[in-house]
């Protein structure tokens, strides 16, 4: 870890309490936001603030999520910093603006208590919601613990705002595991953050006059957002989208060190964080609060005689791609694993996409795929253990009994 | 596409859009358009009140409803609603 520049104070928060004052520090000009647990208390410590006169944000009690994402669209668009929370089936309600929201190249920032879908219904966690909307649109960063979503909250704000990105951007804390587990969490003063983040840029757009004016309405420079776009032009501003994720990578990348030399924390290279694994013959790829477990389990091993690493992965959206085949092929064996099913598909979603970015490489390791933690089944060192006995198995056989299996699933 | 229309990476963000709505001629959606008998027409300002597209107008100048058929979908309110039976509603004549 880097040296800290700026004086931190330690808090005990927990997940979803960390989210509202990293959202508080941020200096965040509008929140629109519904309740739904595990985000709950997110909501709660943000209208508290607002109570208290702790803020001037403008506090938007709607009476649905679709409403609570489409006034922060609307919000975000006026040039206004914009802030908003859900989970599971209130994020599914916002599915229609996501789109909206990213295809209007709005930075709204939105944290996602991650939670299991209906039906049965279920309030505990897994990534079901959010992968769900994994071709939103939106940028998605998932963290590992307390600590790290206060610290991505801040920095989602810059990466976001970013001119040359300007797309939405959902950070997942799994649900319960982080959102609502009590931690030691390190922040810094609100000075520190303000100054951090800073005010925000807009990119220049050239409107119907053929004025060059900052990207927002204003009845000085008015505009026309979000208009019928014909067969003609559609395709072009979806090529947009996909040149501002390509630009993400960088300024993810760039934010991380910018970060990491102010508060000595830095999360792998923004995009993937790995653990034991330049010199590991069998690893994990996985994503959120798992990959605090599997350190312990990591460590074990270790002690073993066990070449076992870890790579996390933070940046979802977006992907990663060449980072992971540089990371990961030299092993011989690994395992991804999935707290979300594609149901009818082969494997999850964080599966098919490590599978697909390794396919490219000229020698690669043998893959297996585990779903997992469903509607928040435990996961604990002794279940995680048999990951690494069948990856231990298959570099000897290199035989695969299944390449999707569920573990943890009652037989 | 013409030579002259800009690729991705010339279009400005988000579609902000380069006309403004009047811009677009939306009147040649229509399958039928409104023949204003003028002789019938008691300058009630029904249609005005409620065109839906704003394409029938009261001329103050020239003291006539006019119908502005670069707007005008054809949808037959203005018609249907007339308290003279001033506006019929026919098919255009092709040009030939």
């Amino acid at each position: 870890m880097a040296q800290e520049k700026v004086k931190q104070e330690t808090l005990a928060l927990n997940g979803d309490e960390a989210v509202a004052l990293a959202a508080k520090q941020s200096d965040v000009d509008v929140v629109a936001a519904y309740p739904i647990t595990p985000q709950t208390i997110i909501v709660e410590k943000f209208s508290e603030y607002v109570a208290n006169g702790e803020v001037k944000t403008e506090f938007v009690c709607t009476e649905s999520e679709h409403s609570a994402i489409t006034a922060s669209l609307a919000a975000s668009v006026t040039g206004a910093r914009a802030f908003t929370a859900s989970a599971s089936a209130g994020l599914a309600l916002m599915h229609e603006i996501l789109f909206v929201t990213s295809g209007s190249r709005a930075p709204v920032v939105m944290a996602v208590a991650n939670r299991a879908l209906s039906s049965p219904i279920n309030i505990h966690g897994d990534h079901s919601d959010s992968m769900a909307e994994r071709d939103s649109g939106w940028l998605h960063i998932y963290v590992e613990n307390a600590q790290e979503v206060y610290d991505s909250i801040i920095q989602a704000f810059r990466i976001a705002e970013d001119p040359e990105v300007s797309l939405p951007i959902m950070v997942g804390l799994d649900g319960f595991t982080i959102s609502h587990t009590l931690e030691n969490v390190k922040v810094l003063s609100d000075e520190t953050v303000k100054q951090f983040v800073g005010e925000r840029i807009l990119p220049r757009v050239i409107t119907h006059e053929g004025k060059t004016v900052p990207f927002k309405l204003d009845p000085d420079n008015p505009m026309t957002m979000g208009p019928n776009v014909s067969p003609a032009f559609y395709f072009e501003f979806k090529r947009q989208q996909e040149e501002a994720m390509k630009k993400a990578i960088n300024q993810i990348q760039k934010i991380n060190i910018e970060y990491a030399a102010l508060t000595g924390r830095s999360y792998g290279d923004g995009l993937i964080d790995t653990y034991q694994l330049t010199d590991a013959e069998i690893a994990v790829v996985v994503v959120g609060s798992t990959t605090g477990t599997l350190k312990v389990l990591v460590d074990e091993l270790r002690n073993e005689g066990i070449k076992a690493g870890i790579l996390r992965i933070r940046t979802f959206r977006p992907f990663p791609v060449e980072q992971l085949q540089n990371a990961l092929k030299h092993l011989k064996a690994i395992a991804i694993m999935d707290k979300s099913m594609s149901f009818g598909g082969f494997g999850g979603p964080i599966f098919t996409e490590v599978r697909n970015a390794l396919f490219d490489l000229k020698q690669r390791p043998i893959i297996i795929n585990y779903i997992f933690g469903l509607g928040g089944r435990d996961s604990n060192p002794i279940g995680l253990r048999k990951v690494f006995e069948d990856l231990q198995q298959v570099t000897k056989t290199g035989q695969i009994d299944d390449t999707v299996q569920y573990l943890g699933l009652k037989a | 596409m013409s030579k002259q229309e800009k690729g991705w990476k010339d279009l400005t963000l988000a579609a902000i859009s380069s006309k403004v709505s009047t811009d677009f001629l939306t009147g040649d959606w229509k399958v039928f358009m409104p023949v204003h008998n003028l002789e019938k027409c008691v300058s009630c300002l029904t249609c005005v009140m409620l065109c839906p597209e704003g394409a029938a107008r009261w001329n103050s100048e020239l003291g006539k409803v006019e119908f502005d058929l670069s707007f005008c979908k054809g949808c037959g309110i203005c018609a249907n609603e007339c308290p003279t039976k001033a506006i019929v509603m026919k098919m255009p004549e092709k040009e030939e």
